[in-house]
């Protein structure tokens, strides 16, 4: 996993509440066997037309969003199925960094494993970064994961939190497992204690 | 001890390891596999030399892909359908995974067929890269979905890495009215608490009306904790719950029988235990209902009218309007008058016997309105059969319904079965989400009634006045 630091980006402002992993990537690319190369399909629905071309209203197919890496969206992203097709499609689009209100707790999960940060703000701070947002090719936002701070373009500074394991992996690029691999001597004597206290699992 | 809620037993059973700053390692009981978020996990494994941990506690089915037609067992025409379940199949097999093949009459949506195949047990852990794995919680287990990274790490440790979640009690009191069923109970919760009401929660569902369900009735509900943010959702086991696992194929038998028992009446919630948040309804205040926006929380009693954007508040204003258009209503609208394309009777929200018996209640002397495409899907080979032992099967092939094979099918149309732009259906599926059936299709979610009640009249209808 890719390790993730700070970065400053283009931030694309996506205000829709709700947004779905069946927005975010549509069923018919979850038939891939491979992680890689969603990018081009994702928000699918959203961002082409019915003929196959650019729908030319959606966000990430204007001007500088289209190198957008960061996400400000409105409540709820991500809600929906457990498919990490949908951070792997965001991963290969080139986002790295989605801010909400709120998540959905899967997606949420299944970004901090794949080198994406979820930020979660409060209504004001959403107003205000999507506000930043919205200036298009003149903004950078700042993210800094290790002060766990946002920076718009105008220099205002929001502070988030994030789990500190979470962060840890992240900032590290750890991989899960592992690290649970490390604590093989604990699952192995607590399967021995359940092989003992419900021996019908 | 302090008071425990039984969500706190059954996570305080399960945790192999705590680390310092309070994450845990969560054992895992069973974990259940498809072929859609499994590949790149074993394709992980693979490349890193690692081994399924625990291939006995590990069921793998496919199901997403499936067709549902009769001629299924030939090739599947769609490439990467094939390749997906393909490799599942190679992948189950080279690990030694508990499997169930297209061929098998066990095949099935993999919650239907982890009760069913009694995988599924009070007090247990189950994963599965799937949402609705929420459904098993109906047995008093703790249930959730992941992605495929933790897919990975329980296929290679066993466990998951989790914090735990805040508790939530959703009780339901009194009895149901006529034609309102579980589906009704589990989408009206939605419609009280938003779809992101449970963001951070495990919901307890209690009351008199949840403990009047079947075990079927009771996986309806559960199924869709996912759809109000919960990542789970419990009901107590109780003799329900202990008759309908009592014989099956995998489930305890003799003396291990009786220890389970002992050990599943243990689970519940404790008289004083805390619950961060509760909600109450009335089992006589809910209706049958209707979906009619692309949220699974745009719930309303069949009874009522299309309502406007201007009837919500902050984001939803937005949101409601886009629903509106893609949905092609006109605010003011009887619900009762939207005229209908196609009905989809199937799911693992409502694949199971009980609900194809519910349907085909409706359905039987009636026909199908002319034009519309309708179909049975059942969640599993099994169910399949006894409804065409019971008869069921007839009725609805008489009624002008298709009665087709085992899968998850038009619920999200990853196989061949999926809805056309502007087409309008009336589902027993989970989500009316955008797109969900087919770029461009409208869902309404509703109970099997009274989705077989829309396949006779042509529109969304209330089925107590077929009854």
């Amino acid at each position: 996993m890719e390790k993730f630091e700070k970065m400053t980006a283009i931030a694309a402002p996506m205000p829709l509440i709700n947004i779905d992993t069946d927005m975010i990537i549509p069923k018919q690319f979850l038939k891939t066997i491979k992680r890689s190369g969603l990018g081009v399909s994702a928000f699918h629905e959203m961002r082409y037309q019915m003929d196959g071309t650019e729908n030319p209203d959606f966000i990430l197919n204007q001007g500088a969003y289209r190198n957008a890496n960061i996400i400000v969206a409105g409540d709820n992203f991500g809600c929906g199925s457990s498919r990490e097709h949908a951070p792997w499609a965001l991963l290969d689009f080139g986002v790295r960094c989605v801010i909400s209100t709120s998540f959905a707790d899967i997606f949420y999960n299944n970004c901090f494993k794949n080198g994406i940060l979820p930020v979660i703000v409060t209504d004001e701070e959403l107003n205000l970064l999507m506000n930043d947002a919205e200036k298009g090719s003149n903004a950078r936002m700042v993210i800094d994961l290790e002060s766990q701070r946002i920076e718009t373009s105008d220099g205002e500074v929001i502070k988030f939190d994030v789990d500190q394991h979470r962060k840890h992996c992240l900032i590290n690029g750890l991989d899960d497992i592992g690290l649970t691999m490390e604590k093989m001597e604990s699952i192995d004597s607590f399967e021995k204690k359940m092989a003992k206290n419900t021996p019908w699992i | 001890m302090a008071p425990k809620t039984l969500y706190d037993k059954i996570w305080d059973a399960h945790v192999a390891h705590q680390g310092e700053d309070g994450t845990c390692l969560l054992y895992i009981d069973r974990h259940l596999v498809h072929e859609v978020t499994s590949p790149q996990a074993f394709e992980g494994l693979r490349m890193s030399g690692r081994k399924v941990r625990a291939p006995e506690k590990t069921i793998a089915v496919p199901d997403h892909n499936v067709p549902t037609t009769l001629d299924r067992l030939k090739r599947i025409d769609n490439e990467e359908s094939r390749i997906q379940v393909e490799a599942l199949d190679k992948n189950a097999r080279e690990f030694g995974v508990v499997y169930y093949p297209v061929d098998d009459i066990r095949q099935g949506i993999v919650h239907i067929i982890g009760p069913e195949q009694g995988w599924t047990l009070p007090g247990m852990t189950i994963v599965c890269g799937d949402s609705h794995t929420a459904t098993h919680g109906a047995f008093g287990s703790l249930a959730h979905g992941i992605g495929t990274s933790e897919v990975e790490h329980v296929l290679a440790t066993q466990t998951l890495i989790q914090k735990k979640s805040q508790n939530m009690r959703v009780e339901i009191t009194g009895k149901l009215s006529q034609g309102v069923t579980a589906k009704d109970i589990t989408l009206a919760v939605i419609g009280e608490t938003g779809t992101a009401g449970g963001t951070g929660y495990v919901i307890e569902y209690c009351g008199e009306a949840i403990q009047s369900l079947s075990m079927e009735g009771r996986m309806t509900v559960c199924n869709m904790a996912i759809e109000g943010g919960a990542r789970a959702g419990l009901i107590a086991p109780d003799e329900t719950t202990f008759n309908y696992c009592n014989g099956r194929p995998n489930a305890p038998t003799g003396k291990l029988w009786g220890a389970a028992v002992d050990y599943w009446r243990t689970l519940f919630s404790d008289d004083t235990a805390h619950f961060d948040k509760t909600i109450t309804l009335r089992g006589e205040d809910i209706a049958p209902v209707v979906t009619w926006g692309t949220s699974p929380e745009d719930v309303l009693p069949i009874t009522a009218i299309v309502p406007a954007a201007n009837d919500f508040n902050g984001g939803k204003v937005d949101a409601a309007q886009r629903s509106l258009d893609y949905m092609g209503l006109t605010p003011g609208t009887r619900l009762q008058d939207v005229e209908i394309d196609a009905v989809f009777i199937g799911s693992c929200t409502n694949g199971r016997i009980e609900d194809l018996r519910a349907a085909a209640e409706i359905v039987q002397g009636r026909k199908v309105q002319d034009g519309l495409i309708a179909m049975v899907v059942p969640g599993s080979g099994l169910v399949r059969l006894q409804a065409e032992e019971e008869g069921l099967a007839e009725i609805f092939k008489q009624a002008g319904f298709e009665w087709r094979l085992a899968g998850c099918s038009m619920c999200l149309g990853m196989n061949p079965d999926q809805l056309g732009p502007q087409v309008r259906c009336a589902s027993t599926s989970n989500r009316n989400f955008e797109g969900r059936q087919g770029r461009g299709s409208r869902t309404h979610l509703m109970s099997p009634a009274m989705a077989a009640a829309a396949a006779v009249t042509g529109k969304l209808t209330d089925v107590r006045e077929l009854m």
